[in-house]
């Protein structure tokens, strides 16, 4: 583990313990699609750097909720597995995993990247609950913009199940049927250490980090979800300038899908 | 009646397997094995201190496994997460499967965490998580007899079979699954357990193409190990695989 002023120190000197720009993605970045496609209906493996990310994608199907007959769900799960990383530890959710599904499924619901209305069979009836569960395989920084990059390829790599008599689900034969997605969002975390903005931190950056922004973009470059961490404040001008480097950053991580 | 396989395969033969040592970085051993469609990874932390204290054993490390099924790793719904009776008690065989080989005694008081997590599964899960479990100790260097193999044998219908498939677990004639453990080298069985019903004699068929299978599988461990080892200067264990792992060279 790096000392924390160390990080600092180097970060006023324009610099970083790789040696990377502040705006510079650790590489490779990849994306393999059907890594559990006996399993799951949509699966995908993320790489940035060292951290390794799998999400894959189940569907079941249940009655609509009341105040949304007409429409379907999805559910987003992260756990934060104890073996990527030694930090994490068994037992229930950590409060960082709960963090990271919720702005994870942010990105995805809020932003309406999925037709909710197409997710719906009979109305008040039948619905598709899209589950998406996300698992760090290997840890090292950036699991945020890893986590929501990784769920969106598995869900542009899902098929539904057929569907039989009774509304019972084959989960063995696929149809050819993507799920209704309207676009990609693409998020990009920003982080602030001391007067400097940075982009793809490693572990150790997150941890001497002031503050952070996480931004998801919709295809045409709007913001459709964000996420303040870190415990210190931001001024407004600050907040822009994140998100205009988070705005061209995203933009190339979209290209990797 | 004898069962032919619906995959085209021997009574005796595996699945076709991969295997590779040093999938995860932040781990101090690690490895993915491949049987068939079940794929797992595996990931060795420690030696670090035990907690809770009154579990610490004075006199060697303890050997603790934990194995985990992907949420999106079954074959119908969703898998709930979270422990099940089901994976907490895998991860307990898992355990007393890997304890023979492993030598903790240099680091009392302290635990070895070995995590089991399946990505996609197609029966086999809890051998396949062995398999790639022992690679991963021997990654970490830790001082080992020998590697541990298991695989699944059994009947389906009546005809003894080795490495049944989920297909081959559903059998409509009825089907026998036995995951087994063994310690390569000597044969010694350190997991074994029996679903189903079965006569002594088939019983003995079963085992006899599991010792078998286990030597085809020790062999892609190996293989693994050496591809990832070869390069490098490793003094040469008992095993040729292992050398002890200086405390605390990962963990703070």
């Amino acid at each position: 583990m790096v000392p924390k002023n160390y990080i600092q120190t180097l970060a006023k000197k324009n610099t970083r313990a790789d040696g990377r720009k502040f705006d510079e993605f650790r590489k490779p970045i990849t994306v393999e699609y059907s890594v559990s496609a006996k399993s799951a209906e949509g699966s995908a493996r993320v790489t940035i750097g060292d951290t390794v990310v799998v999400a894959g994608v189940k569907t079941e199907l249940a009655t609509p909720y009341p105040d949304s007959p007409d429409e379907g769900s999805i559910m987003v799960n992260a756990e934060l597995l104890p073996m990527s990383s030694p930090e994490f530890e068994s037992g229930p959710p950590s409060i960082d995993s709960i963090e990271l599904s919720r702005v994870v499924d942010r990105g995805i619901r809020e932003s309406k990247a999925l037709d909710f209305k197409k997710l719906c069979l009979r109305v008040g009836e039948k619905m598709w609950i899209i589950m998406i569960d996300i698992y760090p395989i290997n840890a090292s920084g950036n699991l945020f913009d890893a986590a929501a990059l990784a769920a969106v390829a598995a869900l542009k790599n899902a098929k539904f199940p057929k569907v039989g008599e009774k509304d019972v689900i084959d989960y063995k034969n696929l149809s050819d049927k993507s799920l209704p997605f309207t676009f990609m969002p693409v998020s990009c975390t920003v982080l602030k250490i001391g007067d400097k903005f940075l982009v793809d931190p490693i572990r150790d950056e997150e941890l001497a980090a002031d503050a952070r922004l996480s931004v998801t973009f919709t295809e045409e470059g709007k913001i459709c979800a964000m996420q303040k961490g870190g415990q210190k404040q931001l001024t407004h001008d600050e907040v822009l300038a994140m998100i205009d480097l988070a705005a061209v950053k995203a933009a190339e991580l979209r290209k990797c899908l | 009646m004898t069962y032919i396989r619906t995959d085209g395969r021997k009574v005796n033969d595996l699945r076709p397997m991969e295997a590779k040592v040093g999938v995860i970085k932040n781990a101090r051993g690690s490895a993915m094995f491949k049987i068939g469609k079940t794929i797992a990874y595996a990931a060795v932390y420690g030696p670090r201190e035990m907690h809770p204290k009154f579990m610490q054993n004075v006199e060697r490390g303890t050997l603790r496994c934990n194995y985990n099924m992907m949420a999106f790793s079954g074959s119908g719904n969703r898998v709930r997460p979270g422990p099940s009776r089901r994976s907490k008690e895998i991860g307990l065989v898992t355990q007393n499967a890997l304890a023979p080989v492993i030598d903790l005694t240099e680091y009392p008081k302290t635990v070895v965490d070995v995590y089991i997590e399946l990505l996609q599964t197609d029966a086999g899960t809890r051998c396949a998580g062995i398999c790639a479990a022992s690679l991963a100790l021997a990654d970490a260097g830790f001082k080992m007899k020998d590697l541990v193999c298991a695989v699944s044998c059994g009947l389906v219908g009546d005809t003894p079979v080795l490495d049944l498939d989920y297909s081959e677990e559903a059998y409509e004639g009825g089907a026998v699954d036995v995951p087994m453990a063994m310690i390569p080298r000597t044969g010694e069985i350190t997991l074994m357990q029996l679903d189903g019903v079965i006569s002594r004699e088939q019983l003995q068929r079963a085992m006899e193409l599991a010792r078998e299978g286990c030597q085809k599988i020790y062999e892609v461990q190996k293989e693994a190990l050496r591809a990832k080892f070869s390069s490098m200067e490793v003094e040469a264990g008992e095993t040729g695989v292992s050398s002890p792992p200086s405390k605390g060279n990962r963990e703070a």
